[in-house]
């Protein structure tokens, strides 16, 4: 049931996409329009993913569609392969290609990505214009048609199905993909890496999986080009060509797979309708129409930022169905580490130094089994650099840090997840457009085991729903069960503050660290989330919390350690901590 | 290898890389003030030396009505975004630099065209007229995208370029020009010889970086734009006039591009796409510079300037995948050097 409503639309499109060719008195004209539609939304569908889900704008995909077509060029021409084995090739090289481009830019941050690859992407095209075997700015000629038996697809009505079978089938994997395990890792992508890893993502992977999975469908465009066009030369691979392919996944709403098809849809007539009319109406010579496209690229993305197909969507009478995970499925728990007697967490002499400032200053303390410790001080005390120490978000500076006997100096954040540390922030880090659901899945990320090629192929569906069971059952267990479904964006402060505990829970750890959790909760909901800790505590995890709210802090905590000006200067029971001289001096000053 | 030929090339190198690193300079000061990547750098480039080159043959150049143009859309936003609380001082203060200065340039302009000016004339005329046209851009392009990420900003920044180059074509043709040089002098220093050009090309750039060292860090104003660099709001609530940071950097960057156009059009042919590619080997420096380094990227652009020197002798077909591909071993140094910090996005 819920398979035929999610490939209901998409029959309905495939089916009418299917009957185009043969309207009657259909211009052919019209079918190379739908081609080069077709193969532009192919690239911008590869765009959506990179940079739309996952943040890593590219305005060199171009040059991939070039891989992919000058692949099967060469191959075709001079050495008489068959197209449809030169297919495989032409995605190798382009993917090929990705791997060695990607390791050196998908690690860079920000900005410094889209203008490597502007870089890249013009070195490659004026490296395609001056090679001799690819016939340098003339290109290559005489590519054969694809053909099936002794149909060769010559004409533009026949490709045309050739190449919208194609953009049917990677839309449907790449939404197989982004509703997975590995989509989510890469929709996290977005707000930062920090989150992610320390939930067990590998980041860097994820990147350049995304990276790889972008050039490959530019490839695979290029390939189905050479053999639309039957020739291939360098103009259509440059730098503009690059900047139009993020200007139609901007234009259809870059988050989005179908906004891909929508975009290049409205661009590519577009440019057709400015081409032939622009010069009717301004008798100029030149390049009017990049004018006005320049212009209107700008005019986007001052009134209408997100595109095209969630303004359509948002005008649709009916709503997609929202996820209901099945109740009964459970995931087995991790396997744990045998509880040996003596400090779960000991951290001895952790030193954190940026420059001159000294963060944490040589500061000892234990966190044992069942037992709730608070780490408290006041403002700049060093509490959250001590929780980046622990969790591999700060490499130290000296000390050691380690884990049931485990040394875990500056392990890597996934290694800390893995050995069952889970951890909230101070501030909030959820992805706020996914659903409440997906975000604390993200949290049972290291518990799943489906990778990207059977999530595209849907053969990740048992895992899959015993990762979304978990996820539901822990935001059942902080009480938001109500909010399961919502944009987690869309949540108060403090509720966001539970859906990152929940998703913490997901790990199934054996230490909790939390970030100021009680921040903003109501006196009630104080109340509810001592209890939730109480009762994780009382079943065998342990937990160590940064807090300012000095009444939840005493109720709760078994042992509180202070921390003033990065040093450590008192650690014992409630009772203790309260007349204790040092920690009041710290908090009130020296007259109290 | 023979080292007169190594020295031409040199010299050839330098005089290029003095071009890039101007270019560098304000793509750096840009995007630090403003956070905009501006792609656009290369049409101010061709803007300034293809608006030399005209007045010079004395025609009248069409970017002087694209001033007059722009400024009439600037002006109409500044009305619209002030529309709340119009004042009189706002729309004479709007009027008069988005109405009067380019009218008052594109009056100058028709009157001075065909006229045989001297050099210094349309050398200040062309300047003039870029100017105008940069500080518009930020207006009509930027301004009301301040707020957005670096992300958005570069789109828009390459939508901009888009629409500016093809202007270029319309009003400078498809054929390339060249203008008239500063200065006839030559001498010869052992086996190289020094045009009066080159010179030139030297001392601009060497103000440039003397001049925009000290403005940065003497100055008020300068203080207030790196300032506004770092944290937008927060330079706001110590009343600094963000906006005003913007139209400063913007003046700067389209002055010291079109400074670049005029410097080089009389060494090579320019035509109106050719300061894309000049605009992006600026770019190359000013990533190598970790676009915040002045000091470092004049360095990058003398190295990028020598690279391409000594690859169009040896590999010329190749120039230009060895420029553009010696940004790569930059990259992955910077990302072993420095690994990624986290940033708050949107």
């Amino acid at each position: 049931m819920a398979m035929t409503r999610r490939l209901l639309p998409i029959s309905v499109f495939a089916l009418l996409m299917a009957a185009i060719p043969f309207i009657p008195g259909m211009p052919p004209f019209w079918i190379v329009l739908l081609n080069n539609i077709g193969l532009a939304a192919l690239v911008a569908m590869g765009l959506v993913l990179l940079t739309g889900v996952g943040g890593l704008t590219s305005f060199g995909q171009a040059a991939f569609c070039g891989f992919g077509a000058y692949t099967t060029a060469v191959l075709t021409t001079a050495y008489g392969v068959s197209p449809w084995l030169t297919l495989p090739l032409s995605l190798l090289v382009s993917g090929g290609a990705a791997v060695l481009l990607g390791l050196v830019t998908v690690r860079l941050s920000g900005h410094y990505l889209p203008l490597g690859t502007i870089a890249w992407g013009i070195g490659l095209f004026y490296l395609f214009s001056k090679l001799e075997f690819l016939g340098r700015n003339d290109g290559i000629t005489g590519i054969p048609p694809l053909s099936i038996g002794t149909l060769k697809m010559l004409d533009a009505g026949t490709i045309y199905y050739a190449i919208w079978i194609a953009v049917l089938v990677c839309a449907l994997l790449s939404m197989n993909l982004l509703d997975s395990r590995t989509g989510r890792a890469i929709r996290a992508l977005r707000r930062g890496h920090v989150a992610a890893e320390a939930f067990g993502v590998q980041t860097p992977r994820a990147k350049l999986l995304v990276f790889i999975y972008a050039a490959v469908l530019a490839g695979l465009s290029g390939w189905l080009y050479a053999h639309f066009q039957r020739a291939a030369n360098p103009t259509p691979f440059g730098a503009h060509a690059g900047i139009e392919y993020l200007f139609i996944a901007v234009v259809g709403g870059a988050g989005y797979v179908w906004g891909a098809v929508l975009g290049a849809g409205i661009v590519v007539i577009l440019k057709e309708i400015l081409q032939s009319y622009l010069p009717l109406l301004f008798r100029g010579e030149g390049q009017l129409e990049t004018i006005v496209f320049g212009i209107l690229l700008v005019l986007l993305l001052q009134l209408a930022p997100t595109g095209a197909w969630p303004w359509l969507m948002a005008r649709l009478p009916f709503k997609p169905a929202a996820k209901r995970p099945d109740p009964s499925l459970t995931l087995p728990a991790r396997a744990r580490p045998a509880l040996a007697p003596g400090a779960l967490l000991r951290i001895d002499n952790a030193r954190k130094q940026f420059g001159g400032v000294i963060a944490v200053n040589d500061v000892s303390f234990e966190v044992h089994a069942r037992e709730i410790v608070a780490l408290i001080g006041p403002n700049g005390a060093g509490k959250s650099t001590t929780f980046n120490l622990i969790t591999g978000v700060l490499t130290s500076s000296g000390g050691t840090i380690s884990v049931l006997g485990r040394n875990i100096d500056n392990a890597p954040p996934q290694e800390v997840a893995r050995l069952g540390i889970a951890r909230t922030f101070q501030h909030v880090k959820l992805v706020p457009d996914m659903s409440v659901l997906e975000n604390v899945a993200i949290g049972a990320h290291l518990r799943g085991h489906a990778g990207a090629i059977s999530s595209m192929l849907r053969l990740d569906r048992a895992d899959e729903a015993k990762l979304l069971a978990e996820a539901a059952r822990q935001i059942e267990r902080v009480g938001l069960g109500d909010q399961i479904d919502q944009p987690a964006g869309s949540l108060s402060l403090g509720q966001q503050r539970i859906v990152e505990i929940a998703r913490a829970l997901c790990v199934d750890p054996i230490l909790l660290l939390l970030d100021e959790p009680a921040a903003g909760l109501r006196h009630m909901e104080k109340q509810r989330l001592a209890a939730l800790l109480r009762t994780l505590r009382d079943g065998g995890m342990s937990v160590l919390l940064v807090e300012h709210d000095m009444g939840f802090v005493m109720d709760l905590a078994d042992r509180i350690v202070v921390l003033d000006f990065g040093t450590k200067i008192a650690e014992g029971t409630p009772d203790a901590i309260k007349s204790n001289p040092d920690v009041i001096r710290a908090y009130l000053g020296a007259a109290a | 290898m023979n080292t007169t030929i190594m020295l031409f090339l040199v010299q050839d190198g330098i005089t290029n890389g003095a071009i890039y690193a101007l270019l560098g300079l304000a793509l750096v000061l840009v995007f630090a003030v403003t956070r905009v990547i501006l792609i656009p750098q290369g049409e101010f480039v061709t803007f300034g030396a293809l608006t030399y080159a005209t007045l010079s043959a004395g025609a009248m150049p069409g970017t002087a009505l694209l001033a007059v143009a722009m400024g009439a859309v600037a002006f109409g936003l500044d009305l619209f975004a002030g529309r709340r609380s119009l004042h009189r001082r706002l729309i004479a203060r709007a009027f008069a630099i988005n109405i009067l200065l380019p009218v008052a340039i594109y009056a100058l302009t028709s009157w001075i065209a065909g006229k045989n000016t001297p050099i210094a004339v349309n050398i200040a005329l062309s300047l003039l007229i870029v100017a105008a046209i940069g500080l518009s851009l930020y207006r009509i392009v930027f301004q009301p995208l301040a707020h957005t990420s670096v992300l958005v900003l570069l789109i828009a920044s390459v939508g901009a370029h888009l629409a500016l180059q093809g202007l270029g074509l319309v009003f400078f043709g498809a054929e390339g020009q060249r203008g008239p040089s500063i200065s006839d002098a030559a001498f010869m220093v052992g086996p190289l010889r020094f045009t009066g050009q080159s010179i030139a090309v030297y001392a601009v750039t060497i103000a440039f970086i003397v001049g925009l060292w000290l403005f940065f860090g003497l100055t008020l104003y300068g203080k207030a734009l790196r300032a506004t660099a770092v944290n937008r709001l927060g330079a706001r609530l110590v009343g600094i006039r963000t906006t005003l940071s913007g139209q400063i950097a913007f003046l700067l960057a389209s002055v010291i591009g079109a400074i670049s156009g005029i410097l080089i059009v009389p060494i090579t042919t320019l035509y109106y796409d050719t300061g894309f590619l000049i605009g992006l080997k600026g770019f190359i420096a000013a990533i190598i510079g970790g676009l915040i380094s002045y000091p470092l990227t004049a360095v990058a652009a003398l190295v990028v300037g020598t690279v391409e020197a000594f690859s169009s002798f040896y590999a010329s077909n190749f120039k230009e995948v060895i420029v553009f591909t010696l940004i790569l071993p930059v990259l992955v140094l910077r990302s072993l050097a420095a690994p990624e910090v986290e940033e708050e996005k949107d």
